[in-house]
């Protein structure tokens, strides 16, 4: 949640709008201690707490989207990321259904609660994207409804009588799935990152890491990151995004080192030294899906929920959807789209 | 034998028919008695004496021995399936040294191409001229709308010259390049056959025997093999794909044999690991790939079907796969060949071949009836049984 207006800066073509300084986040990590000692203590810093209360009490929006050839194991890495059953293979679709012959979007949404904060998850998948034998633009319908979700929110935000809360479902996130092929990218993950990047933010992953020894991984990360380079690829934490040099310092070692992570899942969990850990059992050994020696998942999940969740909304709220609002009022001669209240559009208010 | 023979080793049917031709020949020269004649099994003791042909297994395995062997394997399937590291784990080479691997930019504008790599191997005095038939680009790129199209030009090319040089004057020393056997390799990442693998075995599967495999089988655990293994078979069958069938095992073999036979068939498609690399497991020096969560052996039938492949295609089934490349799929290709010749011929009213098309000598009746025969497609053994039959009563 935000409060009034927001200010964004963008190198689009925006010459009406002052570009302004990017709002500081408001809400921060770490709940602060309050020091009881203080002489003339006037009480301004327990606005975080009713803030962090607020917060718990309405809960937040997280749209995460996954793209990627089928069978790369989407949907277990997601539902380990969230330790629950929130992919579209767990809400009754049979997993064994035929690869559709045109890109589909599925959107599933759950509510899920931690330490008293309520999360509204909605899991976007793209089934059939890459599986033909003709891929050509198989990214259009992906891009279409990232900015159909920008459009959506835009409208609320002309509307005359808004909302209190706008319903945000705009992707504040998409994992793009690499295929562990141990060479290089693929003509097709290039054209999808080229052409996604600069309207949503990508965080690519290697997918199924377990097919790789330690020396290949190393080797494919450091080539996927060239290429990712050599193509202008900018893939989230966006450089040009980075607010101050505690930002810089922390991105840069994700993004030089860290990414893209590879990762392994799995919802089963086996008994490993006297623990239960979320694993894969192989004839020669246990895979534990947590434990940073045998893969980097425990990494993608604490950067994408525990550290930059937030960040990723932002980023999305204030320098993609800002883009796109740009690009729509100057299309529109900087107005406002109009918004006829039609029989739709008031149901929709309502 | 009315084709002039296939270059390498012959074929059991063809074996059986010398011998009954042999048989023949003898009766046919020694002077017999009117009973003796119409009572073809009760020969007298002193003609039951060995005559010694039984041995010329032995002379035509020598013969082959001293010529070598050849054997063409086709690899095909998308990058990163670990083709490369298959061959050289199958036959302990490094055929790959000075290849240059495209990054993703480079290989936008690539086209399917074929390359050729020869390596000669030898082994306790048996010599194999192995031909890997590499295809890389197949299924890289965004559009792979007919990628197979150079594969399937490059198997009627070598039909296509093999069916020249047979029916060419200096028949000596023709060489084979038909491709025996097709690996197809498999994405273990799927959940099935993708749209692409489907398409490829099916422009395929007439003109060469498909091996399919699934690839890089120790990302999956055992229970997802077995499920990607049964939903794999379900899809070849509902496709009409017609891989490679493993030939019955004679009934006379014996128990451990036919088990193992069985076991063969139950485990197709193998699921296959490569690796060249040496690592220490259990004491021991293995081929395997070190992983921080335990080591896969290679060669461990626990942890995939190597063995069981390696087996198959070079141990048990290398001369079959050979066999039916001649006997099936040339033929296929050659009868359509001959088919479309005369069909234009009659079509055109000239005589307009591109293959010179010998006139045969005027065969006497003895070839004449193997050639009618061979043309009705009988095998040769009842075929020639047939003829000494007919022989018998007019004598």
């Amino acid at each position: 949640p935000h409060a009034g207006p927001v200010e964004s800066k963008t190198e689009a073509a925006m010459s009406e709008l002052v570009p302004e300084p990017r709002q500081k986040p408001v809400v921060p990590m770490k709940p602060m201690g309050i020091n009881a000692s203080l002489l003339g203590y006037i009480g301004i810093d327990t606005i975080i707490e009713q803030m962090r209360k607020k917060t718990m009490k309405t809960g937040f929006d997280f749209n995460i989207m996954v793209v990627g050839q089928s069978g790369l194991g989407k949907s277990t890495l997601v539902n380990t990321l969230f330790k629950s059953q929130v992919s579209r293979k767990s809400s009754g679709w049979n997993r064994e259904e035929k690869i559709p012959k045109t890109v589909e979007i599925k959107a599933i949404g759950h509510v899920i609660e931690e330490g008293g904060v309520k999360m509204k998850l909605t899991v976007i998948d793209t089934p059939g994207f890459g599986d033909q034998i003709n891929n050509e633009n198989c990214w259009e319908p992906i891009e279409k409804y990232i900015n159909e979700q920008y459009e959506k929110f835009l409208k609320e935000e002309v509307n005359i009588a808004r909302k209190k809360r706008i319903p945000d479902t705009r992707v504040h996130c998409c994992l793009y799935f690499i295929s562990p092929t141990g060479h290089s990218l693929r003509p097709l993950d290039l054209e999808f990152m080229k052409h996604l990047s600069k309207v949503v933010n990508i965080i690519p992953v290697i997918a199924k890491a377990d097919t790789m020894t330690l020396e290949e991984k190393t080797e494919f990360k450091q080539r996927v990151r060239k290429e990712l380079e050599l193509n202008g690829i900018e893939f989230y934490p966006q450089k040009e995004f980075d607010e101050d040099l505690e930002d810089k310092t922390e991105n840069d070692k994700i993004r030089q080192e860290s990414m893209p992570f590879a990762v392994v899942g799995s919802d089963k969990e086996y008994q490993v030294n006297g623990k239960r850990v979320l694993g894969r059992k192989t004839p020669w050994g246990i895979i534990e899906v947590e434990n940073l020696t045998h893969c980097e998942f425990a990494l993608l999940r604490d950067f994408v929920i525990r550290t930059h969740l937030q960040d990723l909304k932002e980023v999305t709220h204030n320098i993609h959807y800002e883009t796109y609002r740009a690009k729509r009022l100057n299309d529109n001669g900087g107005l406002p789209p109009m918004t006829v209240e039609t029989e739709e559009n008031h149901e929709s208010n309502l | 034998l009315a084709r002039g023979g296939c270059p390498s080793v012959l074929p059991a049917a063809v074996m059986d028919s010398i011998i009954i031709q042999e048989r023949l020949v003898e009766r046919l020269l020694s002077p017999r008695t009117q009973a003796q004649r119409s009572h073809p099994a009760k020969l007298k003791d002193h003609e039951k004496q060995y005559v010694g042909f039984a041995t010329l297994p032995n002379q035509v395995h020598r013969k082959s021995v001293k010529k070598g062997f050849d054997f063409t394997l086709m690899v095909a399937g998308e990058s990163g399936l670990g083709k490369s590291t298959l061959v050289n784990s199958l036959f302990l080479t490094d055929l790959y040294k000075d290849r240059k691997l495209l990054n993703a930019e480079e290989r936008i504008n690539q086209t399917v191409e074929i390359v050729k790599h020869t390596v000669d191997i030898e082994e306790k005095g048996v010599k194999l001229k192995l031909t890997i038939v590499d295809t890389p680009g197949f299924g890289d790129a965004v559009n792979n709308t007919e990628c197979w199209k150079p594969i399937t030009d490059y198997i009627d090319q070598q039909f296509e010259q093999y069916f020249r040089d047979e029916s060419g004057l200096n028949r000596k020393n023709i060489q084979d390049n038909r491709v025996h056997c097709c690996l197809y390799f498999i994405s273990p990442f799927g959940h099935g056959l993708r749209p692409v693998d489907v398409e490829f075995m099916k422009a395929l599967h007439e003109k060469v025997n498909i091996v399919p495999l699934i690839a890089k089988a120790d990302c999956l655990i055992p229970s997802e093999i077995r499920k990607l293994k049964e939903r794999i078979r379900e899809e070849i069958d509902k496709f009409g794909i017609k891989v490679y069938q493993f030939p019955e095992c004679d009934s006379d073999e014996d128990e451990e044999f036919k088990q193992q036979d069985r076991e063969l068939k139950e485990s197709a498609p193998f699921a296959v690991i490569g690796s060249n690399t040496v690592v220490e497991a259990k004491g021991q020096r293995v081929r395997g790939r070190l992983y921080p969560w335990g080591i896969v052996e290679v060669e461990n039938q626990a942890h995939c079907d190597f063995v069981k492949l390696r087996n198959m295609l070079i141990r048990t089934h290398m001369h079959d796969l050979k066999d039916v490349t001649c006997d099936v799929h040339y033929e296929n290709y050659r009868a359509q060949c001959i088919q479309q010749m005369t069909s234009k011929l009659t079509q055109d009213n000239r005589i307009e071949s591109p293959i010179p098309i010998l006139p045969l000598p005027t065969p006497d009746t003895e070839t004449e009836k193997l050639i009618k025969m061979k043309d009705e497609e009988v095998s040769p053994v009842s075929a020639c049984a047939s003829w000494v039959l007919e022989l018998e009563s007019k004598e």
